[in-house]
């Protein structure tokens, strides 16, 4: 590189610095909207770009990040990852340390209709701190649910916003009608669903016990991917006691768009209940179970 | 057995072991959570100076959850060599962390005192280190096994290559194992986690990864990070596993909870023998971390670290051939930030070298703690420094399945080139060969998966 370019090349950046600058000032800091237009902005993008140096097969890389989520193809700067690739990775790990503090909309309880109960974590940080809290009804919940539960029907379905609400938001509208419908044709009888507010999985249990079904479904908001935010779990448990252990429970993941689609998940969920039931089995029992056959 | 101390004029009472345990560990939220934590800085090191006076008896003959009840410790004690033990017994906690990080003391000698040691034990001289005595001391250590190929050699560094996809789409799974292997990730084992724990899905990754392995002349093993059981069933109808995984606990409670008994893992063990693909005779992979068993409630009041520590010498009947601690796997409740991760990770690659096993580490941390890719990096590097045989190996630092941030191919260069450290020997050539190392170093054909064109 000869002087000139060098000089070129600082120019150009110290005239981004200054548009940069010129439009934070502008804007004091507030988040700008794709319509505020102009060549200003930086529309930082979130696809990953084929980034390796002289790849023997330019076009293998490119399908290969077409068909999984992985962060692959995106060369390096020595060992350490390229520019654009680290910031798309601390962008997404920003974005999923924000969605683990975000409530559900109730727009969306509304509109499936769903009744409310809370835990005993009343606020986000007991809830993130203390397990047990996340797992017990708070006491208006339980008496609520003792007047107004439906008891005694095959299968509860319990939709809790675990540790993302965004997975509960995109998922919920497909899923829940899925599993509901799959449930009506095979005969299976099931007590109205409940949503549980600041819930962890063992919630289940304790609604297991007053609402005395013989299986409880929760569908429940997982972590917070890099990758996504919208991915839910289905964790289900047969008449769930004292002796109930993890390996207990049946657990399909990764339900969301990018992975099992939540329609597809529900007609397998029905079929899973089903042979619960049938074997009167979760878990590692209910693979025994299978097994034997 | 002394309990109690004066320190600035303050007297401090403990009644047991268990309890100067739980007080004299680094500030960690899941303590905090099941109630056992110390309540102020001064009755941690109040703890500290009474656990400094133990004698080796005292721990032998208090384990924090009864041998007649509880198949960890009864594995433990099972294990120790007596004419060993008796040797140090008078010896104190405090005298033990001078004897470990002595000039005098040689890595034989920790190797022989390492049979006569309880877990607790172990558990206690850490709460007496700092970082640097934590590095200092794990860098004596080092812990060789075999399975197709030679783990631990000094001067090498290996990796898990963790090719996994949210639907197990084999293709999927392909292409990041390429990536992997074209940075030099994969020595340690391909180990894919999969979505679908049925033992034909698990089957079929497998084959997959035994017949790349087959294609491409790759000195490593394979593995799939089933439930044990799916892994017998996938062996018993015929899939060639050269690796067998299980997740362990540090007590029998947590260990129920992950469906594992001694007779389901020595079974595996046997079938291993007869029907894995692999030479041995260190043929599992176990993954452990410090919080499993207060999320399972399965602690029994017993500190994560002694908990961990436990883990390690559970683990240990079965020589495996990695052990791989995931501390900051679980989440906030139980290491709340980078700080604590990086304290569990350094805590955690002493107190398994101090059992004799092949450690490495899974710096990770989850989207809902307080910490991210820089604490990651920090614990990295650091454990690195103190002589961890592996660490795992995910695109981009980003597992898209089980949604966590693990150390990524980038890193696994890294941390090999910044120390100077080779791949595992057999595997070096291998890279060589393709044309991806040369003197140690990458070439410029690393890092594109479309040389396996």
């Amino acid at each position: 590189m000869n002087q000139t370019e060098i000089t070129k090349i600082v120019n150009e950046v110290l005239q981004e610095l200054n548009k940069t600058k010129a439009s934070n000032e502008n804007k004091e800091g507030v988040p700008l909207k794709k319509t505020d237009s102009a060549a200003d902005i930086i529309d930082f993008t979130e696809q990953a770009e084929m980034a390796v140096d002289e790849p023997k097969n330019k076009d293998t890389i490119q399908h290969a990040q077409k068909i999984t989520p992985a962060r692959i193809g995106i060369g390096r700067s020595g060992t350490r990852m390229k520019t654009k690739s680290y910031l798309q990775f601390r962008i997404d790990h920003a974005a999923a340390q924000d969605a683990v503090l975000k409530d559900v909309e109730p727009d969306m309880i509304k509109e499936l209709n769903l009744p409310v109960l809370q835990t005993k974590a009343e606020d986000m940080e007991t809830y993130l701190m203390d397990l047990e809290a996340g797992r017990t009804l708070n006491d208006e919940s339980i008496r609520w649910l003792k007047e107004n539960g439906e008891k005694g029907k095959q299968i509860q379905i319990i939709i809790c916003d675990g540790l993302s609400s965004t997975a509960v938001e995109s998922n919920t509208r497909d899923l829940l009608p899925a599993i509901v419908q799959g449930l009506s044709l095979k005969g299976i009888t099931y007590a109205k669903p409940l949503f549980v507010k600041r819930s962890r999985v063992w919630v289940q249990d304790h609604v297991a016990k007053i609402v005395d079904s013989d299986i409880v479904i929760s569908l429940i908001g997982e972590r917070p991917g890099l990758a996504t935010a919208e991915s839910l779990s289905a964790y289900m448990v047969y008449r769930p006691g004292e002796h109930t252990v993890e390996a207990d429970r049946t657990v399909i993941s990764n339900i969301h768009k990018g992975g099992l689609s939540p329609v597809e998940a529900g007609a397998h969920l029905a079929d899973l209940l089903e042979q619960m039931l049938q074997y009167k089995a979760s878990g590692v029992q209910l693979v025994k179970h299978r097994n034997k056959k | 057995m002394k309990l109690s101390c004066r320190i600035k004029n303050d007297t401090y009472h403990f009644k047991s072991i268990k309890e100067v345990l739980a007080k004299a560990s680094e500030e960690k939220s899941g303590d905090i959570m099941s109630g056992i934590a110390a309540a102020t800085s001064l009755e941690r090191m109040a703890a500290k100076v009474v656990l400094s006076e133990l004698q080796l008896k005292d721990f032998y003959e208090n384990p924090v959850i009864p041998y007649e009840t509880d198949l960890v410790t009864k594995v433990i004690y099972d294990n120790i060599n007596l004419s060993i033990y008796r040797e140090f017994q008078t010896m104190t906690i405090g005298e033990l962390r001078d004897y470990i990080l002595s000039h005098t003391t040689t890595f034989h000698e920790l190797r022989k005192l390492t049979q006569g040691l309880t877990s607790e034990m172990i558990s206690g001289v850490a709460k007496l280190m700092s970082t640097i005595d934590l590095v200092m001391a794990a860098q004596k250590m080092k812990y060789q096994a075999f399975c197709n190929t030679l783990i631990g050699e000094p001067g090498r560094l290996a990796f898990r290559c963790q090719p996994n996809h949210p639907t197990d789409l084999p293709e999927g799974i392909l292409y990041s194992l390429k990536e992997g292997l074209s940075y030099g990730s994969g020595d340690a084992v391909i180990g894919v986690n999969p979505n679908v724990d049925t033992a034909d899905s698990v089957s079929r990754i497998l084959h997959m990864t035994h017949d790349f392995m087959d294609k491409w002349k790759i000195p490593t093993q394979n593995c799939v990070l089933a439930h044990i059981t799916t892994q017998i069933e996938a062996l018993e109808k015929g899939a060639p596993v050269a690796l067998m995984f299980q997740s362990l606990a540090g007590t029998q409670k947590g260990n129920e909870a992950f469906g594992v008994t001694k007779e389901i893992l020595d079974y595996g063990e046997q079938l291993m023998k007869k029907q894995g693909t692999s030479t041995g005779p260190n043929i599992f992979y176990f993954e452990t971390g410090q919080g499993s068993e207060v999320s399972l409630d399965a602690d029994h009041g017993v500190d994560m670290q002694t908990l961990e520590s436990r883990t390690y010498g559970f683990a240990k009947h079965w020589s495996p051939f990695m052990v791989n601690n995931v501390s900051g796997f679980i989440g906030p409740e139980t290491l709340f930030d980078g700080k604590q991760m990086i304290r569990a990770d350094l805590e955690d690659l002493f107190m398994g070298k101090m059992h004799g096993l092949p450690m490495g580490i899974a710096p990770t941390y989850t989207n809902h703690m307080h910490a991210d890719q820089n604490d990651q990096e920090i614990a990295g590097i650091l454990t690195t420094v103190a002589g961890a045989n592996f660490y795992m190996g995910v695109p981009g630092g980003d597992d898209v399945m089980l949604n966590y941030q693990d150390t990524s191919f980038h890193d696994n260069a890294s941390l090999r080139e910044m120390l100077g450290l080779r791949p595992l020997s057999e595997f070096e050539k291998w890279m060589e060969n393709m044309g991806l190392m040369e003197n140690g170093k990458l070439t410029n054909r690393a890092g594109d998966l479309s040389i396996f064109d």
